[in-house]
């Protein structure tokens, strides 16, 4: 096995195009536990740690990029304001220690169903920057990053550079159903957002379906529902049959199945019941902001 | 491959490292500093936990070459010559130390919130600490070792 460890964004993507048996690395919270029990055994380790800018972020026009190498650590203590659901979201990934090395670029590349950071990336609308050495930039939005169980939208000699996420323009909420607070995997995960800006609403569903994916019916339903009652413009209560009516399409978008972590209907009960929550709670956020 | 970092404050150079090696095993194996517990090797025990460039991180989750350059402290490295540090104290002290599998990583998590928040609540003490593991104490010795630290911390 080589360890390719480049410096610039250049020669990763230079590299990752020659070597298509290396494994790129940035935390290394998944990649090494599949190492440590010889679960892959890849030709190269491709380390993107020394790759300054993948560790940065930035505001522009509205939107936040955030380098595929920046930690949970700092979403949580730089990004609470500008994404909201996305630091609600780390702030529940792992331990200290997972938050510190593990990558939001990691956890699009290992596309877990249940990946904390991908409900919030679809509610808020992100877009995936990804790049190669032959073909430069593309973006795919992240409802369209995810393939199928643990597959992406990356091709053999493309790497994550960014991920692009507009700015909170209203609340944003994140529930995550598991056995303890600390160190585990969601049973199921529900990030919603609202975009009062344009009288609509996001939402994201973990643990619940082959890849991280949408409720687009329940977006559409709310949406629609507080416009046409001018909730937007009178902030008045969210009905409760209004949120409870959201939770049942959100569950119904899902389709889960039975495994250790819960059952099939378990998952779609917690669904209904977080969505009915967090779209009550970002409401009334929504509420107290006027 | 060469792997060359400084632990404890003292360069160190190790040859013939297999790429695919975590940091912990290197430590361990390599270079003799048996401080740092191997329980899980998949990041969820703590008992690895070791400063890199002045973060607590599981060593198993790092690759070798990844610490090139870097700096590492590991509980070896708390402890003034024969004295131990504080923290370290305390958890003998308090009976925090049962088996003792569980402390290394303890120690540098404690550490390094104390090194963060010198006073911190008992939720932040619990936040803290989430990320390792204690099959012994059933965590009440340890969490007192914590606000004991913190107290001796307070007044020097
Ligand atoms: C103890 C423990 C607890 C965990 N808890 C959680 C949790 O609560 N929630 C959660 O979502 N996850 C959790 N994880 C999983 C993991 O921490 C996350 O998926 C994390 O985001 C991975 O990021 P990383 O930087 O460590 O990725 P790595 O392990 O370095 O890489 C992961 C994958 O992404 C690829 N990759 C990385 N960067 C790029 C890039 N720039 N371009 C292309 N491909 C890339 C790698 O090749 C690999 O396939 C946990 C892991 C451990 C060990
Ligand atoms: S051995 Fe590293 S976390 Fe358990
Ligand atoms: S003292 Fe035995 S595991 Fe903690």
């Amino acid at each position: 096995m080589d360890f390719l460890q480049p410096t610039t964004w250049a020669e990763a993507l230079t590299l990752r195009a020659e070597r298509p048996d290396a494994l790129p690395i940035a935390g290394g919270t998944d990649v090494m536990v599949d190492l440590n029990f010889d679960r892959r055994r890849p030709g190269a380790l491709l380390d993107l740690g020394r790759v300054a800018e993948l560790r940065e972020w930035g505001a522009d026009d509205g939107r936040i990029r955030l380098g595929a190498g920046v930690p949970y650590a700092r979403v949580i203590e730089d990004l609470g304001a500008q994404l909201p659901g996305l630091a609600m979201a780390s702030r529940t990934v792992g331990s200290p220690q997972i938050r510190i090395r593990g990558t939001v670029g990691g956890n699009l590349g290992s596309a877990s169903p249940a990946g904390d950071a991908h409900p919030p990336l679809l509610a808020a609308g992100a877009v995936v920057e990804i790049a190669s050495a032959a073909r430069g930039v593309r973006l795919v939005p992240a409802a369209e990053f995810y393939l199928g169980v643990k597959r992406n939208a990356l091709e053999p000699d493309e790497l994550i550079a960014a991920v692009l996420v507009p700015a909170a323009a209203g609340p944003q909420q994140f529930c995550k159903v598991g056995t303890r607070n600390a160190m585990v995997i969601a049973v199921s995960a529900f990030a919603c957002a609202l975009h009062p800006d344009r009288g609509a609403v996001g939402t994201g569903i973990g643990s619940a379906a082959p890849t991280p994916r949408r409720a687009p019916e329940a977006e559409t339903f709310l949406a629609g529902e507080l416009e046409a009652a001018g909730l937007w413009e009178s902030r008045g209560e969210l009905p409760e049959t209004l949120a409870a009516a959201f939770g049942e399409r959100v569950a119904a978008a899902a389709s889960p199945i039975d495994d250790v972590r819960g059952s099939a209907a378990y998952r779609l009960h917690s669904l209904a019941v977080m969505a009915r929550r967090a779209a009550t709670w970002a409401w009334n956020d929504y509420r107290k902001a006027a | 491959m060469r792997v060359t970092t400084t632990v404890n404050g003292t360069e160190q150079s190790v040859d013939d490292v297999w790429p695919g090696e975590s940091l912990l095993y290197v430590l361990r194996e390599r270079m003799g500093l048996p401080g740092a517990k191997n329980a899980c090797e998949q990041g969820e025990c703590g008992s690895c936990t070791v400063y890199l460039d002045g973060e607590p991180v599981c060593a198993c989750l790092v690759a070798a070459g990844q610490a090139i350059g870097r700096e590492v402290v590991t509980v070896e490295g708390l402890a003034d010559g024969e004295r131990l540090h504080p923290v370290q104290e305390a958890f003998v002290e308090c009976g925090a130390v049962q088996c003792g599998f569980c402390t290394p990583g303890l120690v540098v998590a404690a550490h390094d919130l104390l090194a963060r928040v010198p006073s911190p609540s008992d939720l932040e003490i619990r936040e803290a600490l989430a990320g390792n593991l204690c099959r012994c104490t059933g965590y009440e010795k340890i969490l007192d070792a914590v606000r004991l630290a913190a107290t001796r911390q307070a007044r020097p």
